[in-house]
């Protein structure tokens, strides 16, 4: 079972912590086979880099740019998707 | 730009689309099957192909439903094309993928299998849409492989060399833009060359292993790469317009005041032709009086059918406005950032951003509404959105309503001249079905349709220019729904009514209304209808409107048609010798709230597999409108007093 805490043992960061502009790279999806299956095939691939997009008005879903489409996921999905980040890539995206 | 225009796919109606005999091969047409991921511009194309002339059915058992329609090609072939749902695997999981799965291995009984396959796919994600060619080329069926908006790969930067790419996939590659046009005459080529194709081995493609995502993904990756590809830059106008369009305060005002814009136009652009149209009815029914022989049998045709028909038949302008700006939102890809704005409130309702589509759709008719609510995967949520349609104000209610409001509310200024005291009314009947919906849905989720944790995920389309064909299209859909409505089911009603409130025969004439059997019928059930203010000969119009809602008018024309004398005082001012100003505010809440359509009723039927949730709906909504107007009745009563 893994225990949410990369190699170095630092605690993993899920995609519902990340703010608008940030970059990362999808880590595992910790979801139901049939949702993760669904989302691999909208390209939420572990691996695949993921650029964070508009949050609906209001605190809604969050758009997420993955494999050159874009996205909406509910928070709680997103806090299930665990994501590695380079600190050095934190760039922000301008719309 | 034109290069379609040599020789255009012209089309023909398949009799019956359902039922294809079996027939050996050589006999029957050939058939070749369209196959796409969701927003590849599937239905584009085969709208393209067919032209008008298509027919829509569902597979039986299921609630997938497919399109067929005919292509003719050069030198008189016909070719068969149908209009799979859109999936991004064959992996049998949920039910579209389940019947496009079947269909094309020729697993379904009641459907032959294809001959051939288009697929077609959007170039500018091609990495991710190609993941789909590994399951369709393992078929082993004559493969065209379109990559469409190529418009726009081209306009955005990117390229692609389809030589090689045809050459990996040892099947024919062309570049297409479905809704311009541009490079459907690769399709003709390929559908004439289907014939003698059909005998010719399948070739054989080095494919990855089907079930796993990723190895598929690295696959589709791969091919591109060898085919050169260079996926185009972002859509810079979608982020622009997203910045705008999903901004925390300009978005969501944007969002209110595309609302009420669509709605207001609706009735102040509508109004003029609705008016025309009036005139012409009822011009038309003098003529026709001073033209025919005064007998029953053109009472029959100008009292009862065409005065019957036609008031119906009045609304057709607002009813395709309606859609038309529906079509608009939808097209431009609006549509999914609605969704997107409203899912945190729709979610205090237990429900979810998608339902709003549906749920929109509903203002013009909860059929087509029903069948949207497609989208929704989770089933309970699906349920609840289905069973809360219909209390979405449809177009079918806008007659009584006009009617009633027009009649007895007065034309009084509220705020200068935005808003008067008919149009506030009639707005308020709009907010009255939304609330008792979103309650409604509430008091479901809440309880038999509890579910822990639903899932929201949503594509964002870019957004697109509307084509004029597929906007045209649509209307031309509703528009034949609608007549073929008015033709059938309202002309029965219509006829059935004027038979009742003619007859029996007394004397050798034609009884009077207050003998007919309609006004027996009528005061059969007066008891009921008397605590909300209406009499026998509402309730005449209720008993007639309970199949089709918008037949209340026509009914209200006949009966008062029969008792008007030379001067006929006008269906508004009749009115009031029946009805008083509370009575009228009951009857249109009642409106607001009952179930008076067999068509919703039929297809939840057929979307929830049984009786059991359309009977529950049926039951729900007479309750919440009898109890609806009997509250509203008795207050009024009190304030108009």
């Amino acid at each position: 079972m893994e225990t949410g805490k990369t190699e170095k043992g630092a605690p993993q960061q899920t995609l519902a912590e990340l703010r608008t502009g940030q970059r990362c790279v999808l880590d595992r999806l910790d979801l139901p086979e049939d949702m993760a299956r669904r989302l691999m095939e909208l390209g939420f691939l572990p691996g695949n880099e993921i650029v964070l997009g508009r949050r609906a008005p209001g605190g809604g879903p969050r758009v997420y740019r993955v494999d050159g489409s874009e996205v909406a996921l509910r928070r709680d999905t997103a806090a299930r998707m665990y994501v590695r980040r380079d600190p050095e890539s934190d760039l922000i995206v301008l719309s | 730009m034109s290069s379609c225009h040599g020789d255009p796919p012209r089309a023909g109606l398949l009799p019956n689309p359902n039922i294809l005999p079996p027939q050996p091969r050589g006999e029957r047409p050939i058939i070749v099957a369209i196959v796409g991921p969701p927003n590849s511009g599937k239905s584009t194309l085969f709208n393209r192909l067919t032209g008008l002339r298509q027919k829509v059915a569902n597979f039986p058992g299921v609630t997938v439903e497919h399109r067929m329609g005919k292509a003719k090609l050069k030198g008189h072939q016909e070719v068969f094309l149908v209009d799979l749902p859109g999936v991004y695997s064959l992996t049998p999981r949920a039910e579209d993928e389940q019947v496009t799965h079947d269909v094309l291995k020729g697993e379904r009984a009641d459907f032959p299998k294809p001959d051939a396959v288009i697929l077609i796919l959007d170039v500018t994600n091609l990495g991710r849409n190609l993941v789909l060619a590994a399951p369709v080329l393992s078929l082993g069926l004559p493969t065209l492989i379109l990559l469409n908006m190529a418009d726009d790969l081209a306009s955005r930067g990117g390229k692609v060399d389809i030589a090689s790419l045809a050459s990996e996939l040892k099947s024919p590659v062309a570049l297409i833009s479905a809704a311009k046009g541009t490079g459907i005459e690769s399709i003709q080529q390929f559908l004439l060359g289907t014939a003698a194709r059909l005998n010719a081995p399948p070739t054989r493609v080095e494919l990855p292993v089907l079930q796993s995502v990723p190895e598929c993904r690295k696959w589709a990756a791969n091919l591109g790469k060898r085919a050169s590809y260079r996926p185009p830059a972002p859509p810079i106008w979608t982020r622009r317009l997203d910045a705008i369009f999903l901004h925390p305060v300009a978005g969501p005002l944007i969002f209110a005041a595309i609302l009420v814009g669509v709605f207001q136009s609706i009735f102040t652009w509508a109004k003029p032709i609705m008016d025309h149209l009036q005139e012409a009815v009822q011009f038309s029914g003098v003529w026709m009086k001073h033209v025919l022989p005064d007998s029953a049998l053109s009472s029959l045709l100008i009292d009862g059918i065409w005065q019957g028909v036609g008031s119906v038949l009045v609304f057709l302008p607002q009813i395709l406005l309606l859609f038309l700006f529906i079509g608009i939102l939808e097209d431009s890809g609006y549509l999914a950032r609605a969704a997107l704005i409203a899912d945190r409130t729709m979610s205090k309702f237990g429900l979810q951003g998608k339902s709003f589509i549906p749920l929109l759709s509903a203002y013009a008719c909860a059929v087509p509404a029903v069948m949207a609510t497609r989208v929704i995967e989770n089933k309970r949520d699906r349920i609840a959105t289905i069973l809360i349609a219909p209390l979405m104000t449809c177009s079918a209610r806008l007659p009584i309503y006009i009617l009633l409001i027009a009649a007895f509310i007065p034309n009084v200024k509220l705020a200068g001249n935005f808003l008067s005291l008919q149009t506030a009314t009639m707005l308020g009947l709009y907010v009255l079905g939304f609330v008792a919906a979103v309650l409604t849905a509430r008091a479901l989720k809440s309880s038999i349709l509890k579910s822990t944790n639903t899932s929201f995920v949503l594509e964002m389309p870019p957004y697109r220019w509307p084509t004029l064909q597929s906007l045209s299209l649509r209307l031309v859909d509703r528009a034949k729904v609608f007549l073929r409505r008015a033709g059938t089911i309202i002309l029965l009603v219509t006829v059935l009514l004027w038979v009742t409130a003619h007859l029996p025969l007394q004397g050798g004439k034609m009884a009077s209304l207050d003998h007919s059997y309609a006004a027996w019928l009528g005061k059969a059930i007066e008891p009921v209808l008397k605590p909300l203010g209406f009499n026998w000969k509402i309730g005449i119009g209720l008993i007639s409107s309970l199949i089709v809602r918008e037949v209340i008018v026509s009914t209200l024309g006949t009966i008062y048609g029969i008792q008007g004398d030379e001067h006929s005082p006008g269906l508004q001012a009749a009115l009031h010798q029946d009805l008083s100003t509370a009575g009228a505010i009951a009857l249109l809440i009642f409106f607001a709230f009952a179930m008076q359509c067999f068509s919703t009723l039929a297809v939840v039927k057929r979307e929830t597999g049984g009786w059991r949730w359309p009977m529950f709906q049926f039951s729900y909504m007479l309750v919440l409108a009898y109890s609806g107007s009997w509250v509203a009745f008795h207050i009024a009563q009190h304030f108009l007093r």
